[in-house]
């Protein structure tokens, strides 16, 4: 991080003073500080805002936000054997800043991202291109959990299978963005980017005065819009719907929150019926007629009929509705196999197969142990690396090998050459930090970044994201159940 | 005066209507527990007078199930039996429970100030212990809880926005007020004190103040009666009078009144049956009627009535077809 002689004078307004005094990133890259970039005036002026508090009054306000977290009931629900207990999110107060010209580059991948993926779900439903020119290998498509047999040869309107997502994207030490996940299912946390817009400008709003932060209300009337793009033709006022699994489901909070900001109804399972290949949901005044559903379900619990049997969230006969053109879904089924790990790894290529584009938004370095090269490397860079199995999510025979002993890297040593198609691997990331309140004062912690794109004609992306933050001093997981929270992410106009 | 745009029909899920229903009675159900052990305790002449305190497992019909888990009646058993006992589906702590979870299922439906109040409220109930009940807060946490449910009133009055759910919620707390009223009225002529019998009703004017002021009607019926009390004029003025916000007789007119809107408005035909009961139970509802039936006759027509107010809730359920 060096420092050139002509920035010299400016960047030294953004040396850490005050309540930021002691802050210290370290060798990731900072939010706030920019190392090595040309300073932001908003960041500059921000940060001196900042470091102008007491941190007495940056824990008051972080008392007062905490309480109305609990107060409102923006929570999620954790079930034990005869409890139940609400749990909010944790709320750091201190905003993850996103310049202008970030935000030109994040849109612009993203848009780039979804549009490959949904080109990708139409090809392997329809003629299968990709497969047969051999950039992805058959079997990880075909044998993939997500991949769903029921959509061969279904057109869904647009083309858009992935009507809502969320890309996950991390920010190394070199202050380059790279995309560490799709999320093409059923992605939540957009509540908490207006819930925590909402609670800045409650506890903080002196800290955004002036500055030009771009609106997160418009999400929606935009997913409204693009809910009513992709109704059954000829209807002229769409009835659209949430599809929720009622009020125990941790989400719960942000299936209100896509209603009312909507003006439509929450509906569960219990509340729809298909009669005549027409879906109806129950209402005082007798049967009314649901022309696009936003499920908040898995494709597992959607129909009884179709998939799993024993379901009681979802609607009997809801898919054959849905392939007589009768009703919309959001987002379509089958669309899992294509944010899966093993798929990830071919991003960037089916990228360039579909669009002749690099892409704008690059992967983490990732490479595929299938393919001789990046076996050998691999191999030699064990001890560096982190190596994931494609088949199944859930960190289940995980190899982080900074942190596993010489007999862990020997043993994964063994399972990797004995199926080397199972696996990818990865440098460890060195995610970037931003000033976050903690019991030792404001202290650099992880993030990460999770924009919203909705796609029903074409694709807009929420200004703005969830960035989750690892509480826990140099932890890198963000994840709410292992100790993560979140930020208010500020796009600057 | 039609203020809806009938551009297009805004419809309300079955579901939610009954959940609407659910979450005005709770809350109301809150109110009315409140004022009963309020009252009781500014009334009863010690802690431990068990007349009065057993009078309210009386009302709610749960006496069997107080008597199993409390020996005695005091300000402490039935406190607690009322306020604490998350067993006990008649609690305070019971019925927040539930109203919370019905409003959770109506979030996307209420306003987020009747949200947010209600799970605050929920809150500092789900808080109380057996020491915060104790007879030197007893009067403050039912003043408290009063507060809480006449807060959850004016906030559902000021922000609720006045469609059908509305119109369902209003019925909800109108049948339960109604409910509560005569449940109220049946401690002083039928349960209460069976060492008096019904007709020598001339009872200590301290129960009658103490009904009256239960019920937030003392001073209404000082107005209109300003001698003394005579038993069938309490009882006129808590069924018939339609002045009084608690009284049966003006509940029912404004069940009648939203009932009829969600028939007109928003085509609810079916609730034709539940009006023909309701226009039914209207008719009995008068000064003379209630004032002819004399003492011994009031208990039984009581009773009559709680089965038409539960008829009624019937009816509308039944019309939502779930």
């Amino acid at each position: 991080m060096a420092v050139g002689a002509s920035q010299s004078q400016s960047q030294s307004s953004l040396q850490p003073h005050g309540v930021m005094q002691g802050y210290d990133p370290g060798p990731f890259f900072c939010e706030m500080l920019r190392q090595g970039s040309d300073p932001d005036p908003s960041l500059t002026l921000l940060l001196s805002r900042l470091a102008a508090l007491p941190i007495e009054s940056l824990r008051q306000r972080a008392t007062e936000a905490e309480r109305d977290l609990l107060e409102r009931g923006i929570t999620f629900t954790v079930y034990s054997d005869a409890t139940a207990i609400d749990r909010i999110l944790p709320f750091d107060l201190i905003p993850r800043v996103i310049t202008a010209q970030e935000w030109a580059q994040l849109e612009t991948g993203v848009i780039q991202r979804v549009r490959a993926l949904n080109m990708f779900l139409y090809d392997i439903y329809h003629e299968r291109t990709i497969l047969k020119d051999g950039i992805v290998p058959e079997q990880l498509v075909l044998g993939n959990s997500g991949y769903c047999e029921a959509m061969v040869g279904f057109d869904v309107p647009f083309n858009t299978y992935v009507h809502i997502c969320g890309t996950d994207i991390v920010r190394d030490e070199e202050g380059t963005f790279r995309v560490l996940e799709d999320n093409a299912r059923t992605p939540s946390g957009v509540a908490y980017v207006v819930e925590n817009r909402h609670m800045s400008m409650r506890v903080f709003s002196d800290l955004m005065t002036g500055l030009r932060v771009r609106s997160v209300d418009e999400y929606g009337l935009r997913l409204h819009n693009a809910m009513a793009d992709i109704a059954p033709a000829g209807v002229a006022d769409p009835q659209v719907v949430v599809l929720s699994p009622g009020i125990f489901n941790s989400a719960y909070f942000e299936h209100v929150f896509l209603a009312r900001e909507m003006g439509i109804p929450l509906v569960e399972g219990r509340d729809l019926t298909v009669e005549n290949g027409k879906v109806w949901m129950h209402t005082t005044a007798g049967q009314a007629p649901v022309h696009t559903i936003y499920r908040r379900i898995g494709d597992d619990f959607l129909d009884p009929d179709m998939f799993n049997p024993d379901s009681m969230l979802g609607v009997r006969g809801l898919i054959e509705a849905w392939r007589k053109g009768n009703v919309a879904i959001a987002n379509a089924v089958g669309t899992g196999v294509a944010d899966d790990k093993a798929i990830y790894a071919y991003m960037p290529r089916i990228i360039k197969y579909y669009l002749s584009e690099e892409p704008i938004l690059p992967n983490v370095d990732t490479r595929i142990c299938a393919e001789p090269d990046a076996l050998a490397y691999t191999l030699d860079h064990l001890h560096e690396l982190v190596v994931k199995p494609v088949a199944e999510s859930g960190g289940y025979g995980l190899l982080i090998g900074p942190h596993a002993s010489k007999a862990q890297l020997e043993e994964f040593r063994t399972l990797l050459k004995a199926d080397p198609s199972n696996y990818i691997s990865q440098p460890t990331l060195k995610l970037s930090v931003s000033p976050t309140l903690t019991e030792d004062g404001v202290r650099p912690r992880h993030i990460d970044l999770r924009p919203f794109a909705v796609t029903g004609k074409d694709t807009w992306v929420l200004p703005g994201g969830l960035t989750r933050v690892a509480l826990r001093a140099g932890t890198l997981v963000v994840n709410s159940s292992q100790g993560g929270g979140s930020k208010d992410t500020w796009v600057l106009a | 005066m039609d203020t809806l745009p009938k551009q297009r029909a805004i419809h309300l899920i079955a579901r939610h209507a009954e959940s609407t229903l659910w979450l005005a009675r709770y809350m109301e159900r809150i109110e009315n527990t409140a004022r009963i052990l309020d009252v009781t305790n500014t009334f009863a002449r010690d802690a431990d007078d068990t007349q009065n305190w057993l009078s309210i497992p009386r009302i709610n019909g749960d006496l069997r199930e107080f008597t199993r888990k409390h020996p005695q009646a005091t300000q402490r058993s039935v406190g607690e039996f009322y306020l604490l006992d998350s067993e006990n589906p008649s609690s305070v702590q019971s019925c927040i429970a539930c109203a919370r979870e019905n409003a959770r299922t109506l979030r996307a439906l209420i306003s987020t100030e009747m949200w947010l109040q209600i799970n605050v409220f929920h809150g500092y109930i789900k808080a109380l212990t057996p020491s915060s009940i104790t007879a030197d807060h007893f009067t403050n946490v039912c003043a408290t809880l009063k507060e809480g449910t006449q807060e959850h009133t004016g906030v559902t009055e000021g922000t609720f926005y006045r469609d059908q759910a509305w119109h369902f919620y209003m019925i909800g707390r109108s049948l339960e007020r109604a409910d509560q009223t005569t449940r109220l009225l049946d401690t002083r002529f039928h349960s209460l004190a069976p060492q008096f019998t019904a007709s020598d009703a001339d009872l200590d004017a301290g129960h009658w103040n103490a009904l009256l002021r239960a019920a937030a009607g003392y001073h209404a019926y000082r107005r209109e009666h300003p001698n003394g009390y005579v038993p069938m004029e309490v009882a006129g003025f808590l069924l018939a009078n339609t002045a009084f916000p608690r009284s049966v007789g003006l509940n029912l007119g404004q069940i009648g009144w939203h009932m009829t809107q969600l028939r007109t408005r928003y085509g609810l035909r079916r609730l034709s049956k539940a009006l023909e009961r309701l226009e039914d139970l209207n008719a009995a509802m008068t000064y003379p009627n209630v004032l002819q039936l004399g003492a011994d006759k009031l208990s039984p027509f009581l009773d009559f009535v709680q089965g038409q107010i539960a008829g009624l809730h019937g009816d509308v359920v039944e019309t939502l077809g779930l």
